[in-house]
C-alpha cells in the first residue's frame, strides 16, 4: 500500500491535550465532530485546511500525555492517513495502529517541509521527499497482522473466531 | 542463568515463559484493567467487538473520578451509561462518584499487588508499580479488547535503572525529584522504558512517595516504573486485601539495563515545571514571585495523606493571600476520611481552602476550577501542558504540595524551605 499526500508539519512533545483537548472529551463522541476540533489548540485553521490523504508530520515524542483515542480518530477523522515522528509516545504509537491510522518513524520528519507532498510505500518501507529516500522497518509480527486486519476490533474477533458473526 | 530485569521477569512469567528478551512480542492475560468515566466509550468499543459478556467480570476494575458529581448532562449521561454497562455485565469492582480518583482506589482496593499485570486505559495506570506491579496504560480499543478476550500483546521493555541515595532534606520531598529527573531527562527521556527504582534511598520512600514516583514515570514517557516489594510494601499490602495471588520478582542485581542514572536525594531543591511543558524545569526560587491566582492540592499525583499533612502543616495559622485562591481534593473518600479525623480540615478552612470533593477535580479540565484567561495556576498535578485546566491562554506549574502550599499563602511561588523565604 502507498500513502500520497500534503503534510502538516509540527514541532516536538506535541501532546494529546493539543491535539484533542481534554474539555471535549466526554462531550464530543461523533468521529466527524471529533475531527472539527482537531489540533483545535495549536493550529486552529487545522481543520479548515486538511484534506482527505494529508498527512502530519512532527518531531519527537507526537502524541505525549493523556491515552486518549480521540486524539488518533480525531485526524483519522479528519483525513490524515499517516503521521510521520521523530518519535511517538508508546500509548500513541499503539493507539495509532489499533485505529487504523499508520505512524512512521523516521528521521525524514526533521527535513520534510510544511505543504511539501510525499509519499510513504508501506509494504517496502520507504518514504520519498523532496530531500530524498528514507527506509523504515515495514510493519511485522503482531502489529502488522493488527494492521491488516484492519484495526484492533477486526483482528480481535478474528482471535475469537467470531470474525463472521 | 542469565540477568533479567524486573520487566522480562514479570513478562515471561505472565506469558508462562522462563525468560523472553527485549523487544520480544508476548501475549498476557492480565490480573486487572482500570478504566474510569472513560468506560463507557470503552463499552461501545467492547459492543463493536460482538461478544455477549466480558470474559473475566473479576478482573475488571472501574472507578468514576474524573468528572464527579457529573457537571452537566452529558456527563451523567456518560455515568449513568458506566452504570448500566456495570450491572449488565456484573462487575463488582465499581466504583462511584464518591470513591475517589482511579489509580488511587486501585490500590486501597487491594488491585496493585506485587508481580502482578495491571493494565489501565489511563496514562497513569504506571502508578501501580509501586506495589510491585507490572502496570501499564494502554488505550481504549484495547481496554475493550481485553474485556473481551482477557488477554493484550506488549512488546518487551528496555530498561533505566534510577539509582536512589540519602534522604531529603525539610521542605523537600518526592515531587521535587521526579520533576528534577524529568528536567533532566526530558518528556521522552524514558520513552517505550521500564524504569526501575533502586538504591538505598528507597528505603527513606513512603507508599505514597513511590506513588508519586511511577505515576510521573509517564510524564518521561515510561511503559511502566516499578519499586521491588520491600517492608514498606508489606505495612501497605497488611491494611488492603490483595484480590489476587502476588508473586515476588525484582530485577537481578547486574541485569542489564540501558542507562543507569543516579539521583543524591539530600542535595535536592523544591522545582518546579514551568508552563507548558513537564520537563521544563526550574527550582521554585528561581521563579519566586510569580503571581498565582490559583493553588491546587490533590489529584493522583499528591493527593494522599502524607501530601496533605504536609500541606496543612505549612498552612497552619496562616492565610491563602487575597487574590489566590486554594483548592484541595483528597485523592479517595478514605484519605477524606482521615483528613477530617486528624483535624486537617480545620486547618484548610482557616486558612480560607475550598475543600473539594475527591476526584480528579480540575485536574483535566472539565469542572471544579477552570482557569480563566492570563491567569496561572500552582498545582500539585502531573501535567501542565497548554489548555490542562480547560484554558490555553492560562499558565500551569506543577510543585510539592509544600511549594503549592507556601505559595498561596504568598500569592505567588515561593520556596516552602524554612529558610525559603515566606516562612
Ligand atoms: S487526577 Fe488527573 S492525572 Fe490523575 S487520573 Fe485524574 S485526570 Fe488523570
Amino acid at each position: 500500500m502507498k500513502i500520497n499526500g500534503r503534510c502538516f508539519k509540527y514541532g516536538d512533545d506535541i501532546n494529546t491535550d493539543v491535539i484533542f483537548p481534554g474539555k471535549y472529551t466526554y462531550t464530543v463522541s461523533e468521529p466527524s465532530e471529533m475531527a472539527q476540533h482537531a489540533m483545535e489548540d495549536l493550529d486552529p485553521s487545522f481543520s479548515e485546511r486538511v484534506s482527505e490523504g494529508d498527512i502530519v508530520v512532527a518531531g519527537s515524542n507526537f502524541g505525549c500525555g493523556s491515552s486518549r483515542e480521540q486524539a488518533v480518530i480525531c485526524l483519522r477523522e479528519a483525513g490524515i492517513r499517516a503521521v510521520v515522528a521523530r518519535s511517538f509516545s508508546r500509548i500513541y504509537y499503539r493507539n495509532c495502529i489499533n485505529s487504523g491510522l499508520v505512524p512512521i518513524q523516521s528521521e525524514a520528519a526533521d527535513v520534510i517541509q510544511d505543504g511539501e507532498t510525499i509519499e510513504i510505500d508501506l509494504e517496502n518501507g520507504v518514504l520519498l521527499c523532496d530531500k530524498g529516500e528514507f527506509t523504515f522497518p515495514p510493519f511485522a509480527g503482531e502489529v502488522a497482522r493488527i494492521l491488516s486486519c484492519g484495526g484492533l476490533i477486526p483482528y480481535t474477533r478474528k482471535l475469537l473466531g467470531i470474525e463472521n458473526r | 542463568m542469565s540477568k533479567l530485569t524486573f520487566a522480562q521477569k514479570a513478562l515471561a512469567h505472565a506469558s508462562g515463559r522462563d525468560s523472553v528478551q527485549e523487544g520480544e512480542v508476548v501475549f498476557v492475560d492480565p490480573d486487572v484493567c482500570l478504566s474510569h468515566d472513560n468506560s463507557a466509550a470503552i463499552a461501545s468499543n467492547f459492543s463493536a467487538i460482538g461478544v455477549d459478556r466480558v470474559r473475566y467480570p473479576s478482573r475488571i476494575f472501574i472507578a468514576l473520578d474524573h468528572c464527579v458529581p457529573a457537571a452537566n448532562e452529558k456527563y451523567a449521561a456518560n455515568h449513568r451509561r458506566v452504570r448500566d454497562f456495570v450491572r449488565n455485565q456484573r462487575i463488582e469492582a465499581f466504583f462511584d462518584v464518591e470513591r475517589g480518583v482511579c489509580h488511587q482506589v486501585l490500590a486501597e482496593e487491594g488491585f496493585a499487588v506485587p508481580g502482578g499485570i495491571v493494565v489501565g486505559s489511563d496514562s497513569h495506570t504506571c502508578t501501580a508499580g509501586a506495589f510491585g506491579a507490572f502496570a501499564v496504560g494502554i488505550g481504549r480499543t484495547e481496554a475493550a479488547a481485553v474485556w473481551a478476550s482477557g488477554r493484550i500483546w506488549m512488546r518487551v521493555p528496555a530498561t533505566i535503572r534510577i539509582e536512589l541515595s540519602g534522604e531529603f532534606p525539610p521542605g523537600v520531598c518526592a515531587k521535587d525529584l521526579a520533576l528534577k529527573i524529568i528536567g533532566d531527562i526530558g518528556a521522552d527521556g524514558a520513552l517505550y522504558r521500564s524504569v526501575e527504582f533502586a538504591g538505598d534511598g528507597v528505603s527513606n520512600l513512603s507508599m505514597s512517595d513511590r506513588m508519586l514516583l511511577c505515576n510521573m514515570a509517564a510524564e518521561m514517557g515510561a511503559k511502566n516504573a516499578v519499586f521491588a516489594p520491600d517492608e514498606e510494601t508489606e505495612r501497605w499490602l497488611a491494611q488492603c486485601s490483595p484480590r489476587y495471588d502476588r508473586v515476588d520478582l525484582r530485577a537481578d542485581e547486574d541485569a542489564t539495563c540501558e542507562r543507569t542514572l543516579h539521583y543524591e536525594l539530600t542535595g535536592l531543591v523544591p522545582g518546579l515545571a514551568c508552563p507548558h511543558t513537564v520537563d521544563n524545569y526550574a527550582t521554585a526560587s528561581q521563579k519566586a514571585g510569580t503571581v498565582v491566582h490559583q493553588a491546587l492540592i490533590g489529584t493522583c499525583t499528591n493527593g494522599r495523606i502524607e501530601d496533605l499533612r504536609v500541606a496543612a502543616e505549612v498552612l497552619r495559622g496562616r492565610k491563602v493571600a487575597y487574590g489566590t485562591r486554594l483548592l484541595v481534593f483528597p485523592a479517595s473518600n478514605r484519605v477524606a476520611k482521615q483528613m477530617y479525623d486528624e483535624g486537617l480540615h480545620e486547618v484548610f478552612l482557616e486558612a480560607g481552602a475550598v475543600l473539594m470533593n475527591p476526584g480528579c477535580g480540575p485536574c483535566l479540565g472539565a469542572h471544579e476550577g477552570a482557569l480563566a484567561p492570563g491567569e496561572a495556576c500552582i498545582s500539585t498535578a502531573n501535567r501542565n501542558f497548554r489548555g490542562r485546566m480547560g484554558c490555553k491562554e492560562s499558565f500551569i506549574y506543577l510543585a510539592s504540595p509544600a511549594t503549592v502550599a507556601a505559595s498561596s499563602v504568598a500569592g505567588s511561588i515561593a520556596d516552602p524551605r524554612p529558610d525559603g523565604g515566606v516562612l
